[in-house]
């Protein structure tokens, strides 16, 4: 009993990020509007963001902002950094790359006067 | 920090999330996409990861949500689904 | 075919969550992620480039190359925006001027820049609507102190959460403050199209820059060590200087590229009238 109560709480936090990058797929997926789609599009990019910085936790571990000490830096004393680094770039680079989809998103309404898929489509096929 | 938070912001994100997705007004997905953005940054500073949470709530919170409102007032604001 | 979608999202998850079953507890010290590559930069980030915040040390000096392209790419961005929104012929849109002391507005046909100078009258949107005294006098307050709390980010990202990224973003914030709580012609006689095209490649080139003159001067690209040769201070502090000479870098085009969006995603291209 006492393992699989372990198993669950060591692994609950992976089970709700799945469940947040299923909301953006399915918005992706699913959604009629091309705004919905591109906001979908984020909570997937957040979701998956997310996930990268939980790898880089340490359960007792502090920021990473050292201290000028002569003493040797205890490893485990400070989350790992490098997700961190990894993942500050990619959140400026999804608010670039949202900025563009929006400008797409604008560009297909002054060309078809919508944003619904299906509307869209109908015009195409005229 | 202890897990009951951790959790309780992670509920919050996720409802916020589905909220986001599934209500028909636009302005309204763009104020509760904000609002993700800012409990994610809350849930990645418990994690201890600040310059990430500080990225997230300058880049995610603000800048984002006037490019959001921006878009949708020069397109429609409602929609079907 | 909802239920095909819910079908498709419910095997993706599924699979996920089959791949979960094989990762380490969730916080867990010895994990392999961080047993590998992290701890050098912990250990040495002080005596190589005497930068505490150990982010810092590695998006612009450890892992340079990624933050030099990561640049690039919000660069191709703003550029994207550019070529995909903008509009140079004029809709033949009508002018609208206000008296100012009396509340009358003047519908003139056609573009004119007749009475721009003018002290009675000022220009306004064809979707004017009476602007807050308050808003603009706070905005008009606060915007100074916003900009020197982006400088301090810039500058003090070596000891604190912060750096070119925040800095940059928070610094165009400041504009698009102006342009929202005035105009969007406010903000543009602040700082001009081309003046933020300008900025945006310039960020660039001071990145790209500061890394050939590393190979100029004998060493590898973005191996800031060597600046030390032309600079009065000894390698580590050169490490730190170069650093902080990336990030004002990453904080131009930064600044120049979210500013630059929002104009365009805001008056779909044609930078008359804003939100």
């Amino acid at each position: 009993m006492d393992s699989i109560l372990e198993f669950i709480v060591g692994r609950y936090n992976y089970w709700l990020y799945i469940l947040l990058m299923m909301i953006g797929l399915y918005a992706m997926i699913s959604k009629n509007n091309l705004t919905k789609k591109i906001v979908g599009m984020n909570i997937f990019q957040t979701a998956i963001i997310l996930f990268y910085i939980s790898i880089g936790f340490k359960k007792g571990g502090t920021i990473p902002i050292l201290e000028h000490t002569s003493h040797a830096v205890e490893v485990s004393h400070f989350v790992n950094p490098l997700p961190h680094v990894l993942m500050l770039t990619a959140i400026v680079v999804s608010v670039s790359t949202f900025g563009v989809a929006l400008a797409l998103a604008i560009m297909i309404y002054r060309e078809h006067g919508t944003l619904e898929e299906d509307e869209i489509l109908k015009c195409l096929e005229q | 920090m202890g897990w009951q938070i951790d959790l309780l912001i992670l509920l919050m994100v996720i409802s916020c999330a589905i909220a986001a997705v599934e209500v028909k007004d636009l302005l309204a997905t763009a104020i509760l996409f904000g609002a993700y953005s800012f409990l994610m940054c809350l849930l990645w500073a418990v994690m201890g990861a600040v310059d990430v949470a500080f990225t997230e709530a300058s880049v995610g919170a603000g800048v984002s949500t006037v490019f959001f409102v921006g878009a949708i007032y020069h397109t429609r604001r409602r929609t079907k689904d | 075919m909802r239920y095909l979608y819910l079908l498709l999202v419910v095997l993706s998850a599924s699979v996920l969550f089959y791949a979960t079953l094989d990762f380490p507890q969730w916080g867990d010290p010895n994990s392999p992620a961080s047993l590998h590559v992290s701890p050098v930069y912990l250990q040495r980030s002080l005596e190589d480039t005497s930068v505490p915040n150990v982010v810092t040390s590695v998006l612009a000096d450890y892992r340079g190359y990624d933050t030099m392209f990561e640049t690039t790419v919000i660069f191709t961005a703003g550029l994207a925006c550019f070529v995909l929104l903008r509009v140079f012929a004029p809709k033949m849109k009508d002018t609208y001027y206000r008296h100012i002391q009396s509340g009358v507005v003047l519908h003139i046909k056609g573009q004119t820049t007749l009475l721009d100078g003018s002290r009675d009258f000022e220009r306004i949107d064809s979707r004017w609507v009476p602007a807050d005294i308050i808003l603009k006098t706070i905005s008009r307050f606060l915007i100074p102190f916003i900009q020197l709390f982006a400088l301090y980010v810039v500058a003090h990202g070596h000891h604190s959460p912060g750096g070119g990224f925040q800095g940059g973003v928070i610094l165009g914030a400041s504009i698009i403050l102006l342009s929202i709580s005035f105009d969007l012609r406010t903000g543009l006689e602040k700082i001009h199209e081309r003046g933020l095209g300008l900025f945006s490649a310039t960020g660039v080139f001071i990145y790209t820059g500061i890394g050939a003159l590393c190979l100029i001067l004998g060493k590898e690209f973005l191996n800031y060590g060597v600046l030390s040769k032309i600079l009065p201070v000894d390698p580590v502090m050169a490490r730190s200087l170069g650093i902080f000479g990336v990030e004002v870098g990453v904080a131009i085009t930064v600044m120049a590229v979210m500013v630059s969006i929002y104009n365009y995603v805001s008056s779909e291209g044609r930078l008359d009238e804003g939100l």
